[in-house]
């Protein structure tokens, strides 16, 4: 990724928010800009690739330990700011092809940097933000943890270059010593192991998936329907204000989750 | 508390025990209940699919008790199963635990927790459902540690890796042994991706001397350094419940470690020494400290 051609993170976020100025004072790999949604005031924050990180193992977008701790800060400034008065939505905009591999990044806890953003997120979800995760590019592994998975709504464009898993193709075949296409005749049959995002709609942890004509570069229409499905996720928050993830549960392939939290209910 | 039988060493392993017998070591003795124990088999449902042999507890223990007196339930993940590896039956027990737990204060009943983490994160087998349910673990840990102190625990000799290291940077305090690794990458994935120059996955000196129990408590990442005994493990989780929630969040402390990095000039590779110096951490507040001759185990 260069500056030629910016992330989809990067345009999605320009697109929500009008172009608004981001807000100073973070890494140039995490934006944040404060706009409008509904008529209320929100938070918009993305991970962009910034070539110039002097981390080498995160310049191509990855979520390293300067980008935990920045996403941290940002949801952080935004639950310090609306303590006494209305709690402001705030939207991450996702697009996060991996977490940061590197020798840096272990040497300094990038485990730590990602628990602050989660945290944070937690926290916003926990004390009244309605937060809501936007998927327009890769959800992956740990980045996503850090960075959209603790929203209380996660909406994905249904886009095949969108994704949510656990590791990497590549390096899934690596790990499992299977083949790359091997893992794929696999993993179509396993739907927690499937890359498509359609078979990760099955799992019951999306609130919606929003059909778009361009993921990359979108139309008038396509960011109408996606502001609309954030004016709804936001108002189904209201409606149903729980601030834990059980939204989450009931997806036809996630019954065990369910299932396992009924027993220990019974027996707790 | 209770007395704990003593091998010859005058030590009683902590890392030789499986997953259950190490929640019942930290339980006072005649308290341990588990929860959906493995006579339910309450077995993955993801792995007998695809062929793989199913454990009857999934690899996750849980078990309500006592710890000091005041009721606390551990969660234990059993490295020997899948490395210790997540799944949606084993990830969904840790969550919905955490969860009453942090119930039960809302109804007024103090209960704590303590989580034994010796896991690789994410088992691949059923990659998002693994990963969905660590994020309930990480939204249940920052929940619950609102009204009570949220302990880790990471003995050995799995470590803790990938998403569920996250859930130890979330914990209110964590316990270490020198057979402890934390981190968030593999090393075997992060020489994959980045080369062995980078990380090299079988040099196991410099492996512990970035992500080793001792280098993670000097740096300020890891509350208690213990030695492999059970009982010392266990007096560190009493006194860390003792101490009562902290009065900042490790996690929540992203101005102070975004000023230490800044001090940090990336275009020089990390040392152990430079993370030190940058981290700069002073143990006077530390309430179980072991200097490196204690430390030792044989």
């Amino acid at each position: 990724m260069n500056e030629q051609t910016p992330s989809r993170g990067a345009i999605w976020l320009a697109a929500l928010t009008d172009n608004a100025d981001v807000l100073r004072g973070y890494p140039p790999s995490v934006r944040v800009a404060d706009a409008m949604l509904a008529g209320q005031p929100a938070r918009y924050i993305a991970v962009v690739p910034d070539a110039e990180s002097s981390y080498p193992r995160a310049r191509t977008g990855e979520t390293g330990l300067i980008e935990g701790w920045a996403l941290a800060q940002s949801v952080h400034e935004a639950i310090a700011a609306d303590r006494e008065g209305a709690k402001r939505a705030i939207v991450a905009v996702i697009d996060v092809s991996s977490q940061a591999y590197g020798r840096r990044e272990e040497a300094f806890g990038i485990h730590q940097a990602l628990a602050g953003a989660a945290g944070a997120y937690a926290q916003a979800r926990q004390q009244g933000h309605p937060v809501i995760g936007l998927i327009v590019g890769k959800a992956m592994s740990g980045a996503f943890l850090a960075h959209g998975y603790q929203a209380s709504r996660l909406i994905a464009l249904n886009d095949d270059g969108v994704m949510v898993h656990a590791m990497g193709k590549a390096a899934a075949a690596r790990v499992t010593l299977r083949s790359v296409e091997d893992l794929e005749r696999l993993a179509a049959d396993v739907p927690p192991m499937a890359y498509d995002i359609a078979s990760y709609a099955t799992l019951g942890l999306l609130w919606k998936l929003v059909d778009v004509a361009s993921a990359e570069h979108p139309l008038a229409a396509d960011l109408e329907h996606v502001r609309g499905a954030l004016v709804a996720a936001l108002d189904n928050i209201k409606t149903d204000p729980a601030a834990d993830l059980r939204s989450r549960l009931g997806g036809v392939n996630r019954q065990a989750s369910s299932r396992v939290r009924e027993k220990l209910r019974a027996q707790w | 508390m209770s007395a704990l039988p003593l091998g010859l060493t005058g030590h009683d392993s902590f890392v030789e025990l499986d997953a259950r017998a190490r929640v019942r070591a930290l339980l006072d003795a005649g308290t341990f209940r588990e929860l959906i124990d493995p006579f339910e088999r309450m077995t993955s449902p993801w792995l007998a699919r695809q062929g793989v042999v199913t454990q009857s507890d999934d690899g996750v223990v849980v078990a309500k008790g006592c710890i000091d007196g005041q009721p606390a339930v551990v969660l234990a993940i059993e490295g020997a199963f899948q490395g210790g590896s997540l799944g949606e039956v084993g990830g969904a027990k840790m969550a919905g635990a955490l969860e009453l737990a942090a119930d039960d204060n809302r109804q007024g009943v103090p209960m704590r927790a303590v989580i034994l983490f010796e896991t690789g994160g994410v088992r691949l087998q059923e990659a998002n459902l693994g990963l969905a349910a660590i994020a309930e673990i990480h939204s249940a840990i920052v929940d619950l540690r609102q009204y009570q102190p949220v302990i880790g625990v990471i003995a050995g000799s799995v470590g803790c890796f990938g998403g569920m290291s996250i859930a130890a940077g979330l914990c209110s305090y964590l316990v270490a042994t020198r057979e402890a690794r934390l981190g968030l990458n593999g090393p075997q994935v992060i020489e994959q991706e980045a080369g062995i120059a980078e990380y090299d996955s079988r040099d196991r000196p410099f492996i512990w001397s970035f992500t080793g129990g001792e280098q993670r408590f000097r740096t300020g990442l890891v509350d208690a350094y213990v030695q492999d005994d059970t009982s010392d493990i266990r007096s560190a989780v009493v006194g860390l419940l003792a101490r009562g929630r902290p009065g900042v969040e490790r996690s929540d402390q992203y101005a102070h470690y975004l000023a230490r990095l800044s001090s940090y000039d990336a275009g020089v590779q990390a040392t152990p020494d430079i993370v030190r110096q940058v981290y700069n951490v002073t143990h006077t507040d530390s309430v179980n400290r072991v200097n490196s001759a204690g430390a030792g185990h044989e």
